[in-house]
């Protein structure tokens, strides 16, 4: 499986990084380099082999669903690049 | 008081307490180093005031005789913990600024032990690198130096700016984290000791995410006794993190006493890679002549999978990280690059914000969980993931430890690192499956290459074994009786 300039663009979009024409073209090499590397692991049977996603829990430990830190709105904003009246700012995204 | 700088972390801790010092002296013989060790770009931030005033409340306390178990000790803070103090920006320009409104749990556990906050370090951005060389803030100079030869050398990563500190003697102790081999690498290549704990002994609350299923925190520090008295103090069970462990924290330093007779460790000759440096496998076979003499039995056991690890971190490690990353958006915190529409404003944010190595590994990311190859990649990986735990299962019913090189390289010097991102990747080709597996994992410097670059030797444990690694890293230690770089740079 190769990555081509088409799927890098794609990638880059579903990623919503923007990339110019130049990085594109050294992505792609830089990525096919990664992807023939890691081809090895098609050698491995693994069949009848469950994923693992987490190395000790078997579960997610369940909390109950309560407010534990109330006030946060200045801490939580207080980093934001553009706000008002308590809220984030964006652009327009309703026409 | 220059000495005071070079006295361990139990010196300090009985110092202190006989009132030889204060830790208001303390404090400022290493302010003064940390400003002499400047060139290295160890710190991305000194926070003078901050350890100023850390120290007079351990003098406080000091004078009361209720001194912490981190009483006074000066803690150099690897920049992907939040902290209320500084900022907080894990190397990146996405971040630049940061300020957290929030601590990390590792951090907080550290000033409640009333330990002096020296400092932010500087890291690869994101803790994506092997040599903290894709910092936005600069490269980091390791403060090894070799008698007529004027190259320096990289310090490792990704926490290069906490290693490098500890090997300068601008910190005594400084946390790190260990994604797939980013507190052991770097420990290694400065000649220090750094520990991955098992997966969940330390919270991974307040730490800036890369690839959450393998991120851990732990201590660098000069000595294992140090990095036990460290993760005594950070580890622990914490509602916060859901991954975080509910068992009782032993005792790490009394462990260290036991010795290590009667330990059973295996030697994996699967860890014998292609491109091992010769010196580092002679060290290894020292490594093993120590630990028999100490009275320990070494078997050769097998862990065919080995090689397979770091292809499947380097799937999984960027799955998690695209994922984690998205969160960086340009709209709640962090750089925003405006644009025309929401979407143009998204992908003008992340393509100005983040560095060419976490571009990389978000675009591998999201590629290998994107629809038509999520099975081929992602889940393949996962599988193999099992394989190399079950293997890792298996070996230790047998054995206690397993001792291997950390790295198979010393470090390099500027302008000689691999250009190729596969071959930069090789550095971790050693420390990953500890990660895959979430299991401790300790790097203890063990010898020098003829040229007088460090060396360190690696021991592995089972899960919740770290009392285990300790034991055996202490006995490598006094074993190897290792002399560390005088800290002094030119």
């Amino acid at each position: 499986m190769s990555i081509d300039h088409e799927t890098v663009v794609k990638v880059a979009r579903l990623a919503r990084i923007k990339l110019d024409e130049k990085d594109i073209l050294a992505y792609e090499e830089r990525l096919n380099r990664i992807l023939d590397w890691i081809s090895m692991l098609e050698e491995v049977d693994t069949q009848n082999v469950e994923p693992m996603f987490s190395v000790h829990l078997d579960h997610m430990p369940q909390v109950d669903d309560i407010v534990t830190e109330p006030s946060v709105v200045a801490a939580v904003l207080a980093n934001a690049p553009e706000k008002e009246l308590d809220m984030y700012v964006v652009p327009k995204v309703v026409g | 008081m220059t000495d005071l700088i070079s006295k361990s972390l139990t010196d300090i801790q009985t110092g202190l307490r006989r009132k030889d010092f204060s830790a208001t002296e303390l404090t400022k013989a290493y302010l003064k180093r940390m400003e002499e060790t400047r060139e290295l770009n160890a710190y991305l931030e000194e926070t003078p005031e901050v350890a100023l005033k850390g120290a007079a409340a351990s003098d406080a306390r000091l004078a009361k005789g209720d001194a912490l178990d981190l009483e006074g000790v000066p803690v150099a803070v690897k920049d992907l913990f939040c902290t209320l103090e500084g900022h907080t920006t894990a190397a990146s320009k996405m971040l630049e600024g940061y300020k957290s409104p929030f601590e990390s749990t590792v951090t907080q556990k550290l000033w409640d032990a009333g330990a002096v906050m020296l400092g932010k370090t500087n890291m690869d951005e994101f803790a994506m690198g092997s040599a903290n060389l894709t910092s936005a803030y600069g490269k980091v100079l390791s403060p090894l130096t070799l008698p007529g030869d004027t190259r320096r050398f990289v310090p490792g990563g990704s926490s290069g700016g906490s290693a490098a500190a500890i090997a300068a003697k601008s910190a005594l102790i400084a946390t790190g984290s260990d994604t797939g081999g980013s507190i052991r690498q770097p420990a290694a290549f400065c000649g220090i000791v750094g520990m991955k704990p098992t997966y969940g002994l330390c919270s991974r609350y307040g730490m800036v995410a890369f690839a959450s299923s393998l991120d851990q925190a732990g201590p660098l520090t000069r000595t294992v006794e140090d990095a036990a008295l460290m993760l005594r103090v950070t580890a622990g069970h914490d509602p916060k993190d859901a991954t975080s462990l509910n068992k009782a924290v032993p005792d790490f330093l009394a462990a260290l006493k036991k010795g290590v007779k009667g330990l059973r460790i295996g030697i994996p000759e699967d860890y014998q890679v292609d491109g091992l440096n010769p010196e580092i496998t002679a060290l290894w076979e020292k490594g093993r002549a120590w630990l028999e003499e100490a009275g320990a039995t070494c078997v050769p056991v097998r862990l065919p999978h080995t090689k397979y690890a770091l292809p499947v971190y380097y799937i999984l490690a960027p799955a998690e990280a695209s994922s984690n990353l998205a969160r960086f958006d340009g709209v709640r915190y962090g750089l925003r690059v405006d644009g025309e529409t929401l979407d143009d404003m998204y992908e003008r944010t992340r393509g100005e914000g983040f560095g060419e190595e976490v571009t990389r590994r978000i675009l591998v990311g999201t590629y290998v969980l994107s629809a038509g190859y999520y099975d081929a990649y992602y889940l393949k990986a996962q599988k193999i993931r099992r394989l190399i735990s079950q293997e890792f299962a298996t070996v230790f019913k047998d054995v206690d430890v397993i001792l291997a090189p950390t790295t198979p390289t010393p470090a390099f010097a500027f302008g000689e690192e691999p250009k190729d991102p596969v071959s930069m990747f090789m550095n971790d080709v050693l420390t990953v499956p500890a990660n895959i597996a979430g299991l401790p994992a300790i790097s203890v410097p063990g010898g020098h290459t003829a040229e007088g670059l460090p060396l360190g030797l690696q021991l592995i444990g089972p899960a919740f074994g770290d009392e285990t690694v300790l034991r055996a890293a202490y006995a490598l230690e006094r074993a190897a009786n290792f002399t560390p770089f005088d800290g002094v740079s030119q």
